[in-house]
């Protein structure tokens, strides 16, 4: 099972890379998936995407509290936005 | 309510933009537009390029959500929101939004409403090249006062 991981802007910049496809079993967490990245990549992006002003969209809506992941959702990290 | 939303590399034409929404319904009595371009410089330092990112789908959901809570709060009889993405330079124009309505109170404050919902909820992002080096943008305090001032 799969989850994609989606990075925009400075942050896939810094992280250098701009989309990561997770394996998970079943069920998991957005915040499960942040530690299971950090395990995966780097100790590093645990402390860049929890940085206080990381947003984090599931399936393209923003969240503020962590919520489940399944098979075939998209998880998007992303600082504050500049358009306009 | 007629929605037009458009995230694009090209340019767009203001004159056409203007007569679709003037041309919508015979009940549109105001159309208001607003166009933003891009400033030669930006906290002191000669912009050569700005690059603008963004997140396809996410953007036009969060563009699309954003009409509809204007058109919760004002009349409005069309709404056209275009956003230019990639390599654009100084006169160059990035954002075009556009509301009609039956009344030109109510279209002056959607429209600016809509701009200020987008540049803290739309989902792009702007990197600047300068001489000194490119830079990405960071949020202006004034933009997040500008949303939240409408409750």
């Amino acid at each position: 099972m799969t989850v994609k991981i989606v990075f925009f802007a400075s942050l896939r910049e810094v992280l250098g890379v701009d989309s990561v496809d997770l394996q998970i079993s079943g069920s998991s967490s957005v915040s499960a998936l942040i530690s299971q990245l950090a395990n995966q990549q780097s100790s590093e992006w645990l402390g860049i995407l929890t940085a206080e002003n990381i947003r984090i969209a599931v399936n393209q809506d923003l969240i503020n509290e962590d919520v489940g992941v399944v098979d075939g959702d998209e998880v998007a990290f992303f600082p504050p936005v500049t358009g306009g | 309510m007629e929605k037009r939303i458009q995230v694009q590399e090209e340019t767009f034409n203001l004159r056409s933009e203007y007569d679709h929404l003037r041309s919508v319904s015979l009940k549109v009595g105001a159309v208001v537009t607003f166009t933003g371009t891009v400033r030669d410089l930006n906290e002191d330092e000669s912009v050569q390029v700005l690059h603008l990112e963004h997140y396809p789908g996410m953007t036009e959901r969060a563009l699309d959500k954003i009409i509809d809570e204007a058109a919760e709060r004002w009349d409005v009889i069309a709404a056209t929101v275009i956003h230019r993405v990639g390599d654009l330079y100084p006169g160059d124009e990035i954002v075009f939004v556009g509301i009609a309505s039956q009344h030109r109170g109510d279209a002056f404050a959607a429209c600016s409403f809509v701009m200020d919902y987008l540049k803290t909820r739309a989902t792009f992002w702007k990197k600047e090249k300068t001489e000194k080096g490119e830079r990405w943008l960071t949020t202006r305090e004034s933009d997040e006062a500008a949303a939240d001032a409408w409750g």
